[in-house]
């Protein structure tokens, strides 16, 4: 309670600089529109659809992306970490596709593809896939031989081991993995968003282009605001439960 | 009995006690490569094992006594010679032969009570809510039953070892490998699972090879004492345990039998170093 306290009085002081600051006129108002210039776009978006049709869109192709990622990354995960002709390649050309910044890819994408959906589908699964195979890589790799071979005496073998024993064990990485992923799948999402518009839909990240093309700068900080939070929630919802999970049954510190 | 009356006809005959297994080790050896160059682990072992004894492995660390416990287990093909389990001779890893390992080998994504039910939702012929009998009957028989629904994490050093004893007894194998359990417990601890393994070796009467460097553990647990000497791995000496059941680990008689054996296991050091 006394935490919550303490972090809604941080907010509450930090809207009341942002407040004094429009009042001062630090700088034009064009520039930094009042904390209540951007609660009202975000109410009238909020009433005429416009907001929940671009969070749709946008989490629709985000959603879509990181599950292929996943789908596709886990087993190729697990065949680079059992067969070294897969690690020599797969292994090797994940872990350079990783260090690329997953924005990187969105040139790419429009060359390939144009401006549609398929395009946007392919920024976030790169952004999710390479993460999500070497964390699986080394999850793999890093399970102790010996589950595997008390495993073994019980009577375990072939799939009953990867889906008992080896995936169990390697789940911390796994799930870290999967977050990083999905990090990196929304920024580049985000990226795509606002250097293509396409006419199948319009997300949150061009909604985000079009206030800066109006100047419109209640518009740009509302939903800056918008994917923040979405950002949050995906965090809270999602990955802290499963985490705290983990930490949970695995006893390590929370971090 | 008033326990096993209760439960299902199957899962009573799931906890029935078996005959243990007679195992018969012949000139095994096995070698390992290493940096260094190649190590003789084992040369040429022989051991027979009987029906339900309880046989102890002591020696220096390095001597090939894990080695030699991987190889009945299963784990690992010796390089030359035979091992037979009740005649047949051991091709891999089976239940029968059950491991309690050196490093703690516990599944830390399972609570206990999914830990001991691992095994037995291997075996086949069980239904769901057999397996949970077997596995409280086995919860119980090591003390844990209030522990269920623990986390591996959250037990002590002891406990553990008790959920991986009541795991490995739980798919009721034949012979139960015991590799240094005990090595990493404190003194107080040990003490009581000392008594603990022999009663429970009495009750479900298991063939049980005991890897240890304590050597009055060995003399405390042992039908026998086979003392290892190192590089190669070899059995060098032989010690019958002629003393009563259950036995005390500060006995004078067993302080006797354990003199007795330091004795040699330092005559070896003696001749080793030399
Ligand atoms: N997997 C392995 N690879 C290489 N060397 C090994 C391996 N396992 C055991 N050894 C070597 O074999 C010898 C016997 O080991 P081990 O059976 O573990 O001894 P103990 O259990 O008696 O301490 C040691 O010298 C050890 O270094
Ligand atoms: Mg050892």
């Amino acid at each position: 309670m006394k935490r919550f306290l303490l972090a809604s009085a941080f907010f509450a002081v930090l809207l009341l600089l942002w407040e004094a600051a429009f009042r001062a006129k630090l700088w034009s108002p064009v520039l930094l529109p009042s904390p209540w210039q951007v609660a009202s776009y975000l109410k009238n978006a909020a009433l005429d659809g416009t907001l929940a049709k671009a969070t749709v869109i946008t989490m629709r192709r985000l959603l879509i992306g990181y599950f292929i990622g996943l789908v596709v990354g886990l087993p190729l995960g697990l065949l680079t970490a059992r067969w070294k002709l897969f690690g020599d390649t797969i292994g090797t050309m994940a872990l350079g596709l990783q260090t690329l910044p997953s924005v990187c890819w969105v040139p790419l994408a429009l060359l390939w593809f144009g401006q549609t959906e398929a395009a946007m589908l392919f920024v976030v699964v790169m952004g999710t896939l390479w993460s999500v195979v070497i964390a699986t890589e080394t999850g793999v790799r890093n399970v102790p031989p010996i589950y595997r071979r008390a495993a073994l005496t019980m009577g375990s073998k072939r799939l009953h081991m990867w889906f008992k024993v080896i995936l169990p064990a390697a789940l911390p990485f796994i799930v870290s993995g999967m977050k990083q992923g999905w990090a990196f799948a929304w920024r580049s999402l985000m990226a795509a968003e606002i250097f293509v518009t396409i006419l199948t839909g319009f997300g949150l990240g061009q909604l985000l282009h079009y206030g800066r093309e109006l100047s419109a700068m209640d518009q740009v900080i509302a939903i800056m605001l918008v994917i923040v939070v979405i950002g949050l929630l995906a965090d809270k919802i999602f990955f802290s439960p499963i985490e705290r999970f983990l930490h949970h049954r695995w006893g390590t510190s929370q971090a | 009995m008033p326990r096993a009356a209760r439960l299902h006809s199957s899962v009573s005959e799931e906890l029935e006690v078996i005959a243990p297994s007679k195992l018969a080790i012949e000139n095994v050896s096995k070698s390992f490569q290493s940096a260094s160059g190649t190590v003789l682990a084992l040369d040429r072992v022989s051991l027979d094992v009987a029906e339900g004894e309880f046989v102890c492995l002591v020696g220096a660390s390095g001597c090939g006594k894990s080695t030699l416990l991987n190889i009945i287990a299963g784990l690992e093909k010796p390089d030359s010679g035979t091992l037979r389990a009740d005649g047949k001779p051991v091709t891999g890893p089976g239940r029968e032969r059950l491991v309690m390992f050196q490093e703690p080998a516990l599944f830390p994504w399972l609570d206990v009570f999914g830990n001991i039910l691992f095994g037995l939702k291997l075996k086949p012929n069980l239904t769901r809510s057999d397996r949970r009998d077997v596995a409280k009957y086995y919860l119980e028989l090591v003390g844990l039953s209030r522990f269920e629904h623990a986390n591996i994490h959250e037990l002590s050093g002891g406990m553990k070892q008790r959920v991986s004893l009541a795991r490995a007894l739980a798919p009721n194998p034949r012979v139960l490998l015991m590799d240094e359990p005990f090595a990493a417990l404190d003194a107080l601890t040990r003490e009581q699972l000392y008594g603990d393994i022999q009663e429970i070796w009495e009750a479900r009467r298991k063939t049980i090879v005991f890897v240890t460097h304590n050597v009055r553990e060995a003399a405390c647990l042992g039908d026998r004492v086979l003392l290892f000497s190192p590089h190669p791995g070899r059995i060098h000496e032989e010690f019958p345990v002629k003393l009563p059941r259950p036995r005390d680990i500060n006995s004078v008689d067993l302080a006797a039998y354990a003199t007795r054996i330091t004795k040699a296991l330092k005559s070896l050091g003696q001749t080793a170093a030399g």
